[in-house]
């Protein structure tokens, strides 16, 4: 158990490290994130009497698009010069490979999130009036939905033929209940929650973290495997 | 013992028969609808087809589980084919639904959380077929197909859910819960009937993927080491 979670850790940090030596990678999705909110912005149109209703929706919207740019990356550099056939390589669990890439993917998802609400909540004329913390809590466990099981197919996809289509094409429909409880919870924290709706919608993201986190590991093995 | 195709067509056979007297018995015998009169008839072929999308998606997922511990081609061939067949199933299931639910509902759509489901269920299979297209080695399109065959049966309970969940902050339609007793036979007959038909073209793709896997196999050679795999430690 111990072992397996050193074996992450330095996965994680090799993830980590390799992200922050790219750094212009990294930036380059926080762009197109940016890009699609004012895109949104442009659809809703300028003399939208009420533009903080949507927020969550657009603020999950350009996450998940940009989950797409961000997972894909993270497999392309590994497929580069061989790096996949050393991963396979390397003395560790293959569970440990999956929370480690996972991980890494989930915090770079949780960063973009962390950078583009302030600017969402500003191109929408949007004020929090719910808990920050939950705010947070919501961001946390909805971009560990799309990273768990998003790492799994971008594995997938980076060693097939037609990678750019096929990562949306089979996450997008895996993710929808992530989608609709982020959106849902995203947006009674932005607002108010009279109903208390809040927990079971957090709930339902906690639920689906748990099957993918716990389902998605022992399955990556396989997904590596020559 | 008969040959295999010819025990396989007997499904056909079976269902073929099944689906007549069902189909019979629900279009001319069965009493129509109180509220939804003769358009209710439809629920004959709805039902079943409901049904049975679930059940062969869930063959499926048990395929998928036997080719990733067995790694026979066998197995591999007859997930092909469940998948195939829940595809076609789950788009016989929308397109009677929304046949159904015009005159019924007003719509040829609304956002109930069966329909979604569905809907969902549909797009998600599809991109697990494409992502069989798209990898050439069959050692490795087994396990991937299985893996995302595994992770997208997962999903259906949480889609269900979290659609249902959406929706109830919404109104929401009522639905016939309860069938009368006269309806139930050409139901369950007709449930049958599309199981076995089920069944035929599952083993018909199985059978026609193993064909194609032998005629790949006969043009290129195989490399010796393929034959020694070894396997799971």
């Amino acid at each position: 158990m111990t072992r397996l979670f050193s074996q992450s850790v330095n996965v994680l940090r090799k993830d980590l490290l390799m992200d922050w030596r790219s750094r212009g990678r990294a930036l380059s999705v926080l762009a197109f994130a940016v890009t699609t909110l004012l895109l949104f912005s442009f659809a809703s149109g300028a003399d939208d009497p009420n533009p903080g209703a949507m927020v969550g929706a657009w603020l999950w919207l350009a996450l998940l698009f940009a989950s797409t740019l961000a997972l894909g990356e993270s497999f392309r550099v590994e497929t580069e010069d061989g790096g996949l056939e050393q991963l396979r390589l390397l003395p560790v669990d293959p569970r440990a490979l999956f929370f480690g890439k996972a991980l890494g993917n989930a915090l770079l998802l949780l960063v973009l999130g962390a950078l583009i609400l302030p600017l969402c909540l500003a191109l929408f004329r949007a004020e929090v009036a719910g808990s920050w913390p939950t705010l947070a809590l919501t961001l946390a466990l909805g971009t560990a939905g799309l990273a768990g099981p998003g790492t799994v197919y971008a594995a997938m996809t980076a060693q097939a033929r037609g990678k750019d289509v096929m990562l949306p094409l089979l996450l997008f429909p895996l993710v929808i209940p992530v989608l609709v409880a982020a959106v849902k919870a995203t947006t009674l924290c932005v607002g108010r929650d009279p109903m208390d709706q809040l927990p079971s919608w957090l709930s339902l993201l906690a639920i689906f973290d748990l099957v993918y986190w716990s389902l998605c590991p022992l399955l990556f093995g396989r997904v590596l495997e020559e | 013992m008969l040959p295999r195709p010819i025990r396989e067509h007997g499904f056909a056979a079976i269902g073929l028969t099944l689906l007549a007297i069902g189909s019979y018995m629900g279009l001319v015998v069965a009493p129509p609808e109180k509220y939804m009169g003769d358009v209710g008839r439809i629920l004959y072929i709805h039902v079943p087809t409901a049904w049975n999308a679930l059940l062969v998606l869930t063959f499926a997922f048990f395929f998928a589980i036997a080719s990733l511990v067995s790694r026979k081609p066998r197995h591999d061939d007859l997930l092909h084919g469940a998948i195939e067949v829940g595809i076609l199933l789950s788009a016989m299931l929308l397109i009677q639904g929304s046949i159904w639910a015009r005159p019924t509902w007003g719509v040829f759509w609304t956002w109930d959380p069966r329909l979604t489901t569905s809907a969902i269920m549909l797009v998600t299979f599809i991109g697990v077929l494409g992502l069989r297209s798209s990898v050439d080695d069959p050692a490795r399109r087994a396990s991937w197909t299985a893996i995302a065959t595994i992770i997208s049966w997962t999903n259906i309970p949480i889609v269900y859910f979290s659609i249902k969940w959406w929706r109830t902050l919404h109104q929401d339609f009522s639905t016939p819960q309860t069938v009368a007793s006269t309806m139930v036979t050409p139901l369950r007959i007709n449930a049958f009937a599309l199981l076995f038909l089920s069944l035929w073209l599952i083993l018909r793709r199985a059978q026609l993927s193993a064909r194609q896997r032998t005629r790949a196999g006969m043009n290129t050679a195989v490399p010796a080491a393929s034959t020694l795999t070894a396997g799971d430690p």
